[in-house]
């Protein structure tokens, strides 16, 4: 099991977070997600409702987000179930947070298939530009965290940071994707080598080569 | 003969076409769904049957078998679900994902067509909760089946009522086994059930469920489309039809690419991934279906078939086909624990012998990779996984102890060189 601790319920927390309430247009998608499931079963929401009451948190501190107890609870209420309950979700997933993060949550994926295509380098670079794991750096930019297998493992190595993906890396692509967050850019996603598509074979597809120009519809070769 | 590109399923696997409706009809998805429903929901599970389609999502159970064991009518009222394993988070499996931002509508038409044939009232997707952007595309491609009227009420004029619904999990890799999926998706921790009940007597909210894997079920409109014979002409005998193979690791291209089941290691190597790095005397080892099959050592895969009851002849496993390849520059023992370390991350903490065991084997495989242990200690690691296998509700124990079996089956010497060496280090 992965190690993961709650932030100390302290009164500065309480003082912070009980007033937590969703936004109107999250309030707006709170209630198109609790539709998707049958009437009676709304606690089925809960990861749902978890992770957009995280980005709303993120939103209102300028960071990724994460679950102070207060919102949990609110979240519970809103569920018509036990805060308990609700808490054990946010503490057996691993995409809640249950401590403050940057700005930019870099998760450097450090599994098999990525390990065999350098992810120890990344991992590396990370560290030497001042990113420590489960810290937020002192300018509040980045966390680091090393993560399991992301399904990214024919572009591997790879880092999802928030929720985009930067794949094919190397010490020099992450540093270009990290230098152009940090001053505030938007670098392309997926695939960072130059001509690769996305998960084809590098340097052009060995099948369907008809796609890449246009829609070809295969049918009238059946 | 190899496969060609009519006869590849996932046209746009590579995302150079637009996922949405209008480009993905052009290329055949939504073709008179409805003539296909038409047929009769016993004439779909019977042409699943004849197609030899297997489970996709690493245990290779028949498809249509399956279907075939959900109630044909309520006698108490309870509505039937299918729900779609996308939670693919074993390592080195990489095929859903494409399918889920590239060919969505595959996807979604085969919950139609699955839902209708097993009397389903609707299909929740369960998306891992890393694929923010693959499921991004699924709820907008949900939405654009929605307002052709493809999927709801009266569902391509088929008259009947089908709903699809996309739900996001939250990165827990246990929730890819069935019961803990639908256990989840019920709002609770990830931790699977005891089976019996199976999920086709009682699974999510109590009600009769089919899980299926996305390739399993995004497969499905075309070997309708195409019949079951089409399908059954690729592949060995019980390894029918084409398959998405994933290959990660020390290869020259690195990629994901279907191919007809059965097709020789080197074979598909040579043909997609540009050799090995350093050539082929450079092969050290192959995890051949993701992390939780045993390794196969480089002189016994290089000729081997890659599917089902090929690979389990050389004691391991077409799992999800996510072939991991390692050369002879690989730490064997540190690849192996890292995936200890995995199992130890994701285990649920339910049972026991997993709870432990994993943690514990892991804490050895990374003494044996220093050296610093003693020889003994290997026996000891090889009894105590298998008192984890077996031992446990789920199979995740069983996948924490393959990878180390195999390891010890096949490099023994290693671990024992490793240790000798450091005995001699300590008395120099």
């Amino acid at each position: 099991m992965a190690d993961r601790q709650l932030a100390p319920d302290t009164p500065e927390l309480r003082a912070r977070w009980s007033s937590f309430a969703w936004s109107q247009d999250n309030a707006r998608q709170a209630k198109i997600i609790v539709a998707r499931y049958p009437d009676g079963r709304q606690r089925s929401a809960v990861m749902p409702l978890l992770d957009l009451a995280q980005r709303q948190v993120g939103a209102e501190t300028n960071t990724q987000g994460w679950l102070p107890i207060p919102v949990m609870e609110y979240v519970a209420k809103e569920l018509d179930m036990p805060a308990i309950r609700v808490v054990e979700v946010a503490t057996f997933y691993f995409m809640y947070n249950l401590v403050p993060v940057g700005k930019f949550h870099v998760q450097v994926c450090g599994t098999t298939p990525c390990m065999l295509r350098g992810s120890d380098d990344i991992m590396a670079a990370c560290k030497k530009r001042g990113m420590r794991i489960g810290h937020v750096s002192d300018d509040g930019l980045w966390t680091l965290t090393e993560v399991e297998c992301m399904g990214n493992c024919a572009t591997a190595p790879m880092v999802q940071i928030n929720d985009g993906n930067y794949e094919d890396l190397t010490v020099e692509r992450l540093d270009a994707v990290l230098d152009a967050l940090a001053a505030g850019g938007s670098p392309k996603e997926g695939t960072q080598e130059p001509g690769r598509h996305t998960s084809e074979p590098s340097g052009g597809p060995s099948s369907l080569k008809e796609m890449v120009k246009a829609n070809h519809d295969y049918r009238g070769e059946w | 003969m190899s496969l060609q590109d009519k006869d590849r399923i996932f046209t746009n696997l590579y995302g150079y076409q637009p996922w949405t409706l209008a480009a993905a009809r052009k290329r055949g998805d939504w073709d008179d769904t409805k003539a296909l429903m038409a047929r009769g929901q016993d004439a779909i599970i019977d042409e699943m049957k004849a197609s030899g389609l297997r489970g996709r999502g690493g245990a290779g159970f028949p498809t249509g078998l399956k279907w075939s064991f959900m109630p044909k009518e309520s006698k108490d009222g309870r509505p039937s679900f299918l729900v779609i394993n996308a939670d693919e988070s074993e390592p080195g499996s990489c095929k859903d994902r494409e399918i889920l931002r590239h060919d969505p509508h595959k996807l979604i038409e085969g919950a139609l067509l699955a839902g209708y044939a097993i009397r389903a009232r609707a299909a929740y997707i369960y998306v891992r909760g890393e694929y923010i952007r693959e499921a991004e595309v699924l709820f907008a491609a949900v939405q654009e089946a929605y307002d052709a009227g493809l999927i709801g009420k009266n569902a391509c004029k088929s008259g009947y009522d089908f709903d699809v619904f996309v739900h996001r999990g939250a990165g827990a890799y246990i929730c890819g086994e069935e019961t803990a999926m639908i256990e989840s998706l019920e709002g609770k921790k990830g931790q699977p059930r005891l089976k019996p009940p199976f999920p086709a007597g009682a699974g999510l909210y109590g009600c009769p469920t089919t899980v299926n894997n996305v390739e399993s079920i995004a497969v499905a409109p075309t070997i309708l489309r195409r019949g079951a014979s089409w399908f059954s002409s690729f592949g060995a005998e019980g390894n029918k039809g084409t398959k998405l193979f994933q290959i990660s690791g020390h290869v020259a291209k690195p990629c994901v690419v279907e191919e007809a089941m059965s097709i020789p290691f080197r074979e598909l190597i040579e043909k997609h991934c540009g050799g090995i790095t350093g050539g082929w005397d450079n092969l050290l080892a192959v995890i051949p279906g993701g992390s939780s099959v045993p390794l196969v050592p480089a002189a016994e895969i290089i000729d081997c078939a890659m599917d089902f009851d090929g690979l389990k002849a050389v004691g391991s496993g077409l799992g999800t086909a996510a072939i991991i390849v390692m050369d002879k520059s690989t730490d064997i023992v540190r690849a192996i624990s890292r995936l200890s370390y995995f199992y130890k991350h994701e285990s649920c903490g339910q049972c026991t012998p997993c709870r432990e065991g994993t943690g514990w084997m892991w804490r050895v495989m990374e003494r044996l990779r220093t050296g610093d242990a003693e020889v003994e200690e290997i026996d000891m690691l090889q009894q105590v996984t298998k008192q984890v296998e077996g031992h446990t509700i789920c199979a995740l124990g069983d996948a924490a102890a393959w990878p180390i079996q195999g390891l010890i089956k096949h490099f023994r010497p290693e671990l024992e060189r490793r240790i000798g060496e450091r005995v001699r280090e300590a008395a120099e």
